[in-house]
């Protein structure tokens, strides 16, 4: 199978060609090595899953995706050119949105004012402009207010959008996290442990509304999970790390069969 | 109406406009602090800085004349022109952009996740920097203020005739107002709204606040740190700038001026670090009180209540409700 060529799933959703590709990447922190010699693609329209144990990397995969870490060696690849390295900012203009581990939200502004700053990269009225709030800032703001309405019904937080996000409880918070990301119409979304210290109920909201932002934005997704039973029913294809390198890549069905998979999951007696 | 009732009042109004001063400065400090955290000692100075520069570029002074003149052994003083108020203005506005960027880029990126205390510390070394610089570019004279829109329309000074007038008929005793007073009393109004509305409801404002709740965050979303510091430091400078314009024209552009600084510490005590209509309503609190504190208890004690009236009042604040009228209140989840 071509990584250029798109082709239609089980349930009928289209897959494009390659959106990124991690070419041979390590990342070092001092003498640790934290990922070694790691190369995936994200394909468009996909979801994709890395999981692993504790430690072996994942948090850290994301990082160097999204900017906040810069990688010793390796290329990232994004929309068919090597990216140079940037500030998490610029990457996050280029339209790679990301949720955090333990969520980073605007605490003191309100649930809609969160969303609102997901739409930074679609709004570019002069500075002038909005200082006098006239013309095109002014057009700007009400038109991403409709969109950021729209995400807001989506992802059904309409109830709470006057609140301050502080006051929200962390299953709810971990939902407008993902409702701002979204909000940047991104061309990749990446999810750091979206299902972390939810109950069975919760995961099951969520992974909804992960398969719904697939199925009806075309949303790209690359999300990390602990909980393998998760993955293996959301995710088109599966990268497994452990102690930062890579052991396994495939769909979900080839990674269950994996021998090293079963073994980093399950252990092996080593003699 | 008795005298002594009318003459309260006559205290009180000169008081709420003495406050509206008190808060132009605080905002100034209440900007830099929501949006990074720090606690701008500098603010006052640069409040005299910009005046310093506003009159320098009208009277057509030589910038660093005394520099230029111990080192080539000329006699340059000024360019022998004035430059009409508004083009000042806006010269003006470009110098405040300019040291706020330099600020940015020369002491504040370099201690980025730092302290508090030593962001702070960093401040004060900035205000010793500007005092001195600002010495060195515009020498150390007392210069007169005047601020022109037009020929004809001009920064009003002296008694209002028509409050005089009214209040004489109504009262049988003439209010003595100030026209300045009455002019600063409606721009820091009006600078308040846009920069309330500004922080509300547009793109730059929404990320000023991002960027003043959480750095990562804020970064995630595509909003970059430095260009939003630059941005407040300059709205930091405008402020300044404005508050410089109204003390200037009210008392001269003097090195006495970056002094306000200290009594605006008690109005963000009031008013709490973290809120813009906070410094306004404590600026108002602490001017109206200090004039009436004078006028009622002055005599009992022998005056001068004013230098000391607004801290013992911030005191008692931070005693019973440190974090100010309006600052977030600090809770700590466990």
């Amino acid at each position: 199978m071509s990584t250029q060529e798109s082709y239609v799933t089980e349930d009928g959703r289209t897959i494009g060609p390659t959106v990124m590709e991690m070419k041979n990447i390590t990342l070092r922190f001092g003498g640790v090595k934290a990922i070694t010699d790691i190369s995936f693609d994200i394909r468009e329209g996909e979801i994709r899953a890395i999981i692993g144990p504790n430690g072996a990397g994942k948090s850290s995969m994301l990082n160097v995706i999204s900017g906040f870490y810069v990688p010793q060696e390796g290329e990232v690849w994004y929309k068919g050119a090597k990216r140079p390295p940037m500030k998490p900012y610029e990457v996050a203009q280029q339209g790679i949105a990301r949720t955090f581990q333990n969520i980073a939200l605007f605490e003191g502004m309100t649930v809609l004012d969160n969303v609102m700053t997901g739409r930074m990269r679609q709004m570019n009225a002069g500075l002038l402009s909005q200082a006098i709030w006239m013309g095109k800032a002014q057009q700007e703001e009400v038109e991403n207010r409709e969109f950021v309405e729209k995400i807001i019904d989506f992802l059904e937080i309409q109830a709470i959008r006057k609140t301050p996000v502080g006051r929200l409880p962390y299953g709810l918070k971990k939902r407008v996290e993902l409702a701002r990301a979204l909000a940047a119409e991104p061309s990749i979304l990446l999810l750091d442990e979206p299902m972390a210290g939810m109950n069975v109920e919760e995961k099951e909201d969520m992974s909804r509304f992960i398969l719904d932002m697939n199925d009806e934005f075309g949303t790209t997704i690359a999300l990390i999970e602990h909980d393998m039973g998760v993955v293996m029913d959301l995710s088109d294809r599966v990268v497994v790390m452990d102690y930062g390198k890579k052991i396994g890549d495939g769909t979900p069905d080839e990674v269950r069969n994996n021998q090293a998979v079963i073994d980093a999951y399950l252990g092996v007696a080593h003699d | 109406m008795p005298e002594q009732l009318a003459f309260a009042m006559e205290v009180f109004l000169n008081g709420l406009m003495a406050g509206v001063l008190y808060a132009l400065v605080a905002l100034g400090f209440v900007l830099i602090y929501k949006a990074s955290g720090i606690f701008n000692f500098a603010q006052g100075v640069m409040a005299l800085f910009a005046a310093m520069t506003l009159v320098g570029i009208q009277n057509g002074q030589v910038p660093f004349a005394h520099l230029i003149n111990a080192i080539f052994g000329t006699h340059v003083h000024t360019f022998g022109w004035n430059v009409p108020s508004v083009f000042a203005l806006i010269f003006t506005v470009i110098v405040m952009i300019l040291l706020a960027w330099a600020v940015q880029r020369f002491v504040f990126r370099h201690l980025v996740g730092q302290e508090p205390i030593i962001l702070f510390m960093a401040t004060i070394g900035l205000a010793y920097f500007l005092e001195g610089f600002a010495d060195l570019m515009w020498n150390s004279e007392i210069k007169k203020l005047d601020f022109c829109m037009t020929a004809n329309t001009c920064l009003p000074q002296g008694i209002n005739l028509a409050i005089d007038e009214f209040t004489f008929n109504a009262f049988g005793y003439g209010f003595f107002i100030d026209n300045l007073d009455i002019t600063a009393t409606i721009v820091a109004g009006i600078l308040v709204a846009a920069l309330i509305a500004f922080s509300q409801y547009t793109k730059q404002g929404r990320a000023m606040r991002a960027v003043a709740d959480d750095h990562q965050a804020a970064l995630s979303v595509g909003i970059s740190l430095n260009f939003i510091w630059v941005l407040v430091w300059s709205l930091a400078g405008f402020v300044a700038l404005v508050a410089g314009i109204m003390w200037g024209a009210k008392s001269g552009v003097q090195f006495s001026l970056s002094l306000i600084a200290l009594k605006a510490l008690p109005v963000l005590m009031l008013g709490g670090f973290t809120s813009i209509p906070g410094a306004i309503v404590g600026g108002l609190i602490i001017g109206v009180g200090e004039k009436l504190f004078e006028f009622w208890v002055g005599p009992l004690v022998g005056g001068a209540t004013e230098n000391w009236f607004a801290y013992v009042l911030a005191l008692l604040f931070l005693v019973f409700r440190p974090q100010g009228l309006f600052g977030e209140k600090i809770i700590e989840r466990v």
